[in-house]
């Protein structure tokens, strides 16, 4: 079984924010995920089937869709769902190789292919079923929040942000240290109420989501008393008397 | 009046009876908004049951509108000089913003529709201000718009005098013969669709196989697998396709298509041209066409090649250049008759529509240091690459608003060639290109309509907008088809109607009706259910999903999902086929006959497809119906020599069933 790493105090814990206010389930961040890690450190994601019945293939990151509420409270949310990098993993603790790990510097949890058995035990201990097997190279692949981008510093700094982030036509996701209270990312959780994902299992997941806002309705006066029971001619005469000026 | 009148005057302007110079009498358009407006027709209770909106919800939203627009209103504190040269400390916005896609234009009334949100808009003052509905370069333009459609003097074998489509204004601009019959295949700018400003490409091979308004030898198609999801009744469409004369021959003789992929299409085409994917060839979004630009600024872009084709493809854009000067059409060939452009590269650098302006409008002139407007550059392609295939230009502070009566932007425009002089674009509540055509249909001018369009004519081209039930819903019984049918791209595969790939297919491989739960429970349906759907025209069978989120009256499902067993490479049994499903089969490609003449389904102004006017009534299958979708069509044959798919794909970029791939 493998250790999680000591906490250190003022370590960052590198996670994303998502907000399922904004976000409109265009799978946008799903393909880059896809594209930048299939061909990278973590690839390949292979598929299976791919052009017959059943196509089939290794994901990091996925978008599921929920309806919420009856009628017209009714309202569809999006709900994209990669590892959270929580930081009381079990999927590292079951690990029986050390494959599975969590860094001490910023908290991502990541699998060393070398080690990895391809037991699976790693996948069974997740609950948010953030982990895929890869059945072609026997090894599970996860989310990295693209660790072979973000410290890359031949990249421009704007850059060095996971692919899905980068993607996101509508700002939905965001990156950063939610072990900062400073930063943006542990600000905006602040400001807008960021909850975990199944904080009852104890995992207690980095990444954050950002609730849906509440629609309420604009209070205006009731402008109609005034000309509701003018004619035609009394309305043309509000007008002028209006847009006159 | 002078360019930029004084608003300050506009209060006498606005209602009443006036007398004009020359004795005739005017009245202000106001006056007949609020006469058409305020009529019992366009009262929240007379059209709440037919939305489903309480008339109550009506009113509060229309008092909300008013309320964010005239107190809330945003100021933000950016000075500006308009139209007239008076100098504004602030710009105000009144954040009222609208969305409105493609589903209004798909009705029969979406023309007027779209016209009603705008004047919605004008009435608000949510004109490209902060906070409200913004331009976006090239846009905003002055009508009449240049340039109008060419084929007035087209002929057989001859070059077309100009740009296809274009901007019609009046009667006179029209595409039709002397009796006044259409000019062109589709029937775009004729009295059937006057202002058809993207063409009828929906009606393009159902009016070659009818010959009507001519038959014609050859049909020329590049992508849009126009038989298949670009087809409305798709089953009829495609037998159009193979359909013979008495004498045995073809009613469409020859077929050429252009295509990357193995669509349905491909199949019904006598030649081929083997296209490259986008990954493959160079391509350019223009501000001729249809840009990228943002609210602050033109901008434009390229796709250059990323991967050499390992296959016997060519860029269907070269292969238009080439033909092009073989033909010696004229922009093609130089005075010597050889050929003008060596590629599509070349063409987008050296192409000029008029001196200065080509398909890229960054780092033009001789040096790459003009924008906009300049020589041609030869480094320019270089340049795009440098900086990741995007132009763009920011305008300054001041110019991002207002910008049809922002002075300075309009010499902005003008300068980048947007628009032809630096005077305000007056925005029509009153349209007038709308009652010229209906002038005509009254009798007024030298161009007329056929007795047959006139009436057609002096109905919908009302200068003011105007709601009418859309015909094929007005032509059918709605206790019999008692549900509205419309469709939606999924937004992971917008903007790929016309490819296939390993990874879009995992996330959607076939498509479901989706029913508002409650409507489904009156029916007696559950979820997963297998139904019958059924049209005036005809029926599909298809697997129904419940939800909340759908209007009662309304059923929709995914486009251009479902796909011909066998075609696309992809295995007989794939759920495109077996599962997936068009609601195209169930839309019928022309109206049903009111009158002497059949129009096409779509709207009598611009000719835009009606796809969205579908009704439908839905039955439950029998349980031995259940499990796959119909029509099926025989598969589709494999190529001589296609290869097969492959049943795993470690590594995309070595993906044999892939175009580009394999290497």
């Amino acid at each position: 079984m493998t250790s999680l790493p000591a906490p250190q105090p003022g370590a960052k814990k590198l996670g994303l924010v998502i907000d399922l206010d904004t976000c409109v389930g265009c799978h946008a961040c799903v393909v880059s995920c896809k594209e930048w890690n299939a061909f990278g450190e973590t690839g390949p994601l292979p598929e299976f089937g791919p052009y017959q019945a059943e196509p089939w293939g290794v994901w990091l990151n996925r978008v599921h869709t929920f309806e919420v509420g009856d009628g017209e409270d009714g309202r569809t949310v999006y709900f994209p769902k990669n590892c959270y990098h929580c930081e009381e993993p079990d999927c590292v603790t079951v690990c029986p190789t050390g494959a599975s790990y969590k860094r001490a510097e910023d908290g991502i949890v990541l699998v060393d292919a070398a080690l990895c058995i391809g037991c699976k035990l790693c996948s069974w201990a997740c609950p948010y079923g953030a982990r895929e097997f890869d059945e072609d190279g026997g090894v599970m692949k996860k989310c990295t929040l693209c660790v072979d981008r973000i410290y890359d510093e031949n990249l421009p700094e704007g850059d060095r942000i996971p692919a899905c982030v980068a993607a996101c036509p509508t700002s939905a996701r965001h990156f950063g240290d939610l072990g900062d209270a400073s930063s943006a990312v542990s600000k905006l959780v602040a400001e807008r109420g960021g909850c975990d994902s199944m904080p009852e299992m104890g995992y207690r997941p980095v990444s954050k989501y950002l609730p849906p806002r509440s629609i309420r309705p604009t209070r205006v006066r009731d402008e109609r008393s005034e000309h509701k029971t003018a004619g035609g001619n009394g309305f043309l005469q509000w007008i002028d008397r209006v847009l006159s000026r | 009046m002078t360019a930029c009148s004084p608003a300050r005057t506009a209060g006498r302007l606005l209602t009443g009876e006036f007398t004009l110079a020359d004795g005739r009498r005017a009245v202000p358009v106001f006056q007949l908004l609020t006469e058409r407006y305020r009529s019992p027709e366009y009262s929240p209770e007379a059209v709440s049951a037919r939305c489903g909106v309480a008339a109550q919800k009506i009113r509060r939203i229309a008092a909300e509108l008013a309320h964010v627009a005239f107190e809330r209103a945003i100021v933000h504190p950016q000075p500006w000089t308009d139209c007239g040269g008076r100098r504004h400390e602030s710009m105000i916005g009144r954040p009222v913003a609208m969305h409105a896609m493609r589903g209004i234009s798909a009705h029969s009334n979406g023309f007027h529709t779209c016209r009603a949100l705008h004047l919605l808009q004008m009435l608000l003052g949510a004109i490209d201000c902060p906070g409200g509905f913004r331009y976006e370069a090239p846009f905003p333009r002055p009508c009449p718009a240049a340039p109008k459609p060419a084929g007035k003097t087209s002929a057989p074998g001859q070059p077309l005098d100009g740009m296809p489509l274009g901007h019609p204004c009046g009667p006179e601009d029209l595409l039709v013969d002397a009796a006044g019959g259409p000019l062109r295949i589709d029937k775009a700018y004729s009295w059937e669709a006057p202002l058809a400003a993207h063409g009828l490409m929906h009606m393009v091979i159902r009016n070659a196989w009818a010959g009507d308004p001519y038959p014609i030898d050859t049909l020329f198609l590049y992508m849009t697998n126009l038989s298949w999801n670009s087809a409305m009744n798709t089953a009829d469409t495609t037998g159009m396709l193979t359909d013979k004369r008495a004498d045995g021959e073809y009613r469409i003789p020859r077929i050429i298509y252009s295509d990357a992929f193995f669509s349905e299409m491909v199949a019904f085409a006598d030649l081929v041209l083997p296209d490259t994917t986008y990954l493959e060839r160079w391509d350019c979004i223009s501000l001729l066409d249809r840009p990228i630009s943002t609210a602050d600024g033109p901008a434009d872009s390229i796709r250059r090649p990323v991967l050499k084709p390992d296959r016997d493809v060519r860029p269907f854009q070269d292969v238009l250049i080439e033909l092009g000067a073989k033909l010696d059409l004229p922009g093609f060939v130089a005075r010597d008759g050889s050929p003008l452009y060596e590629d599509y590269a070349d063409y987008l650098v050296r192409h000029e529509r008029k001196p200065g302006i080509g398909s890229l409008a960054g780092w033009r002139g001789r040096d790459g240091g003009s924008d906009g407007v300049g020589e041609p550059n030869p480094g320019q392609l270089d340049k795009y690459i440098e900086n990741q295939c995007f132009w763009k230009y920011e305008l300054p502070p001041e110019q991002r608003y207002f910008k049809h009566a922002n002075r300075d932007y309009l010499e902005t425009a003008k300068r980048f060639g947007f628009i032809e002089k630096a005077e305000p674009i007056v925005l029509q509540i009153y349209c007038e290109p709308l009652q010229r055509f209906r002038l005509a249909a009254r009798g007024h001018g030298a161009v007329q309509p056929p007795d047959a369009h006139r009436g057609r004519i002096e109905t919908y081209f009302d200068p003011l907008p105007i709601w009418y039930v859309p015909f094929s819903e007005a032509a059918v019984d709605g206790q019999t088809f008692p549900l509205h049918a419309v469709t939606q791209r999924p937004m992971p595969m917008y903007h790929s109607w016309h490819s296939q790939n390993a990874w879009l297919r995992q996330i959607l491989s076939h498509n479901r009706l989706y029913v508002n739960r409650a409507r489904a429970a009156e029916l007696g349906l559950d979820d997963e259910d297998w139904v019958w759907v059924v049209s005036h025209h005809s029926r599909l069978k298809c697997q129904i999903r419940l939800m909340e989120g759908v209007n009662p009256d309304t059923v929709w499902t995914w486009n251009a999902i479902g796909k011909r067993a066998g075609a696309w490479n992809l295995s007989a049994d794939a759920p495109e086929s077996t599962r997936g499903f068009l609601l195209n089969h169930l839309i019928a490609e022309l109206l049903p006959a009111a009158s002497t003449v059949r129009y096409a389904n779509c709207d009598p102004v611009t000719g835009q497809a009606a796809w969205y006017d579908l009704r439908v009534r839905i039955e439950k299958a029998l349980p031995d119906q259940a499990g796959n979708a119909e029509p099926q069509f025989p598969a589709v044959s494999r190529l001589p020599n296609m290869a097969s798919p492959p049943g795993i794909v470690r590594d995309a970029r070595m993906d044999p069933g892939a175009p580009g791939g394999g290497r």
